[in-house]
């Protein structure tokens, strides 16, 4: 019999002191905040500042009214928290909440009204919206339950992989729609389980980390618009609108009705990480679900709102997030809040990073003002339990703070290069005077990351905000009519071009000319330095009919269509074969930003220039073409990107390699397919080595390396 | 819902049989009911053909179980383990440590086919 039996361990405090509303109760341990299971009972423990005093309530599972109402004796209070262990409760078909009593007078800050049952800001489990899309009773007092867990999830030999930043190669994803298709054809469309069964596609297309769109418990029916045109009400898809920062979304799990989504989410992580792909979570600290003072109070609110929110003088919401409030996150208990939720993602759940929404907010002081040194994002990036996760930043945020390049990064942070993104869009679409900002993007943004190398600009060119990659190369202007909004939400800057028609065309050579956009804009991002980000279903020339903000819109507009995978096979081989030789050309990974030194080994510079000359790069304001040759970092090829954005082919004369070598072709955008591009490692020698024909807006990508054998030698 | 649970001892060793509801109500009992079998060093079999349901401390329970006859060298396997169960469990990571009794005939045959 082994030692770890269920034979209990004595404990003296596992006997109660006191009896509290018919219950046997002692003073609980201050921290872990939260609830715990402990021996014999559960133990509560909350945190509120201005409360005079708190209670404790109780609800059996689904029931709508409480059990018990346990208000928390004095001497349960330690400094301001609430903490006390509850003996004999059954933590599995139990749910709970608080009741602060305290001072209501807004002016000041102060929002308590002890009649709200409140939710658990720690709560591990939510219940209420147990399956995605079940329209709430909101006549209930009470929606998001918290609920009791065992954090004893058994990951066997799951350890983190720390991938190297550099060696990233990012998918951007959102569990719902990344299975909920019919089309899907998974046993439980829309999970956690059901991305799990699409763990071998992720494989095979080659990427190495996912990042998951907002799956913090949210509650997918707080939008109250209708399609204008089809009645059909709209969701809160995307997310971003946090109720609950511990508890995963249980809408999220095919199991999330028997409250198991935190046993479905890890068992999903841990696949992954056992397939080489580490799982980033896209977190949004910078608001939450309470919205202003005319929004639901759900906890923070009526727990301590002056600490949580940043307030006006007048004691309204700032609101820098444009959602109506702002997380007071530099206050030193917000801080420990964020901390310690991070924390419990990290241990818990084994997540591998972090991208921050509108993180620039996290580095404001209450009133607004950006700091110089935000305590919150030096905590962040020196604590011990975060210490090898990825930490990437949105630098900008609703009230204008523009941080691309500045971000208080302590040597950790990593950003989503916002400029990559709308220079390469401006250089596709053939705008004149971007080639000198294009090389400057491409080579991993030094002007805005030279303290922190290549891998602090995360490059990118679509992502959930915005156009899909077919649709940028589909659409001048937005569609977004089906928000409800009159077309006016989404960004109007989107840097896209139609290739001659607005949407849908039966015109085979627009059609052809996006297909080939969309290749050349892949060429470039995984050939940029910098960690590469693919939105989700743009492998497969994902479309939402031109919405650049389907943020309400879970429907086939947003879903990632399976079909699609045999529908557009060219271009999802494509970014195949485009994501291997990125993983197969250390150069287009090195850390370090080119400086055009020499290579010794090659007799080349780490990084040089080209046009239509060799060495010759035409920087003029009309010049549409920039070619460029990487080598080193300790590879043997010279890696040669030639981007055309003309409307016209150019001859390419090219750079003469170092002895022994010639130039061989991988990809020619403006080559029939299978001829646009080859399999690592198998491109084919130039006939004719010095000179290129590079079609109309095409990118060639060629690879200097040894000499072929010469068949004659056989 | 209660729970039931039935011995059945066999030459090959001991059956037990569950009705009902594995929850965090009746675990216990199972629990109760299963530790002293594998402490007989006999090899186990947990027939939940009429188990409808199986919740997160009912999961934790089976595999606690599961642990201790590891631990002890016992062989334990689950049989009848309806769909919605086994969904559940694969979904939430318990199937991966259990044997069950179809994967086991399974890969018994996979082996005389060899």
């Amino acid at each position: 019999m082994s030692e770890t039996s269920s034979e209990q361990v004595l404990r003296v405090d596992a006997y109660p002191t006191h009896e509290v509303g018919g219950y046997r109760v002692r003073a609980g341990k201050p921290f872990p905040f939260g609830a715990n299971v402990v021996p014999g009972g559960v133990s509560f423990s909350v945190f509120s500042d201005q409360a005079t005093s708190m209670t404790l309530v109780i609800f059996k599972r689904g029931e709508p009214e409480p059990m018990a109402e346990l208000q928390f004796p004095e001497e349960f209070r330690t400094g301001s928290v609430f903490a006390m262990t509850v003996f004999g409760l059954d933590h599995e078909n139990i749910e709970y909440g608080y009741r602060a009593d305290g001072p209501f007078d807004p002016a000041t800050g102060h929002r308590f009204d002890a009649r709200q049952v409140l939710s658990d800001p720690y709560a591990r489990l939510i219940a209420g919206r147990d399956v995605w899309g079940v329209e709430p009773d909101r006549s209930r007092g009470y929606q998001y339950r918290s609920r009791v867990c065992l954090q004893d999830f058994d990951w066997a030999d799951d350890t983190p992989l720390r991938i190297p930043a550099e060696d990233l190669v990012v998918y951007e994803a959102h569990v719902r729609g990344f299975t909920r298709h019919p089309s899907s054809g998974v046993t439980a469309p829309g999970t956690f389980a059901g991305l799990r069964e699409k763990i071998p596609y992720l494989k095979e297309l080659g990427i190495n980390c996912i990042e998951l769109l907002p799956v913090f418990e949210f509650d997918e029916s707080d939008n109250p618009r209708t399609n204008p045109e089809t009645g059909e009400r709209l969701y809160d898809y995307w997310g971003y609108n946090t109720v609950s920062f511990f508890a995963p979304k249980a809408g999220y799990a095919a199991t999330g009705r028997y409250g198991m989504q935190g046993d479905e989410f890890r068992t999903l992580i841990k696949d992954l990480h056992a397939a080489g792909i580490e799982v980033i979570l896209d977190v949004v600290f910078n608001h939450t679900a309470e919205g202003n003072e005319l929004g639901p109070t759900i906890s923070f609110k009526g727990l301590d709102n002056a600490t949580y929110y940043m307030l006006t003088p007048e004691g309204y919401y700032f609101n820098f997030s444009g959602t109506g409030n702002t997380v007071n996150c530099n206050h030193p208990v917000v801080r420990n809040f964020v901390l310690d939720c991070l924390r419990h993602w990290v241990a818990d759940y084994h997540i591998d990073g972090f991208r921050f929404d509108l993180a620039a907010i996290l580095g404001r002081s209450a009133d607004g003002t950006p700091l110089p040194n935000p305590p919150l994002l030096e905590l962040l990036a020196f604590d011990p339990v975060l210490r090898h996760t990825k930490l990437i930043a949105e630098a900008w945020d609703a009230g204008g703070l523009y941080e691309v390049g500045n971000f208080p990064a302590y040597g950790r942070w990593a950003e989503w290069n916002g400029k990559y993104r709308d220079t390469v869009r401006s250089f596709l679409k053939g705008d004149p005077g971007v080639t000198g900002e294009l090389a400057t993007r491409i080579a991993g943004s030094p002007d805005l990351y030279s303290s922190r190398g290549t891998s602090a600009s995360v490059n990118f060119l679509t992502a959930h905000d915005g156009f899909t990659l077919a649709d940028l190369v589909s659409y001048n202007d937005k569609h977004n009519e089906a928000n409800g909004e009159g077309n006016n939400d989404g960004g109007n800057d989107n840097a896209s071009w139609n290739c001659g028609a607005e949407g849908p065309t039966d015109d085979p050579e627009v059609s052809a000319l996006r297909l080939r956009q969309m290749k050349n804009a892949l060429a470039i991002l995984f050939t940029s330095q910098g960690i590469p980000m693919l939105l989700a279903g743009d492998e497969v020339a994902r479309t939402q009919l031109g919405n650049n903000n389907t943020y309400c819109q879970d429907n086939e507009l947003s879903w990632f269509d399976w079909d699609q995978v045999d529908g557009n096979a060219e271009l999802l081989r494509f970014t195949r074969e485009m994501i291997g030789f990125r993983k197969h050309h250390r150069e287009l990974r090195s850390t370090s930003h080119p400086t055009g030194r020499l290579r010794d080994s090659l007799g080349l510079p780490d990084i040089s220039w080209h046009g239509e000359r060799a060495w010759q790069p035409d920087w003029s304001a009309e010049s549409r073409l920039l070619a460029v040759a990487r080598c080193g970092a300790g590879d043997e090829d010279v890696v040669y990107v030639a981007m055309n954005s003309h409307w016209e082919p150019h001859d390419l004369e090219l750079p003469a390699l170092p002895g022994g070598r010639s130039w061989h072709l991988f990809a020619d955008t403006g080559a029939e397919a299978p001829y646009d591009i080859r399999t690592p490692g198998t491109e084919q020698e130039l006939d004719n080595a010095g000179k290129y024909l590079i079609g109309p807006r095409s990118v060639v990508i060629l690879v200097g390396r040894a000499n072929d054998p010469d068949p004659r030698d056989d | 819902m209660t729970l039931t649970v039935k011995e059945r001892r066999n030459k090959s060793g001991t059956v037990l049989v569950a009705t009902g509801e594995i929850n965090s109500e009746t675990s216990g009992a199972l629990l109760q009911a299963l530790l002293p079998l594998v402490r007989e060093g006999r090899p186990l079999r947990i027939d939940l053909t009429a188990v409808t349901y199986v919740s997160s401390a009912g999961l934790r329970t089976l595999l606690v179980v599961y642990r201790e006859a590891q631990h002890a060298g016992v062989a334990v396997t689950l049989y009848g383990v309806s769909e919605e169960v086994r969904f559940v469990m694969s979904a939430t990571g318990f199937l991966d440590f259990f044997e069950t009794g179809e994967a086991a005939a399974a890969a018994a045959r996979a082996k005389v086919a060899r």
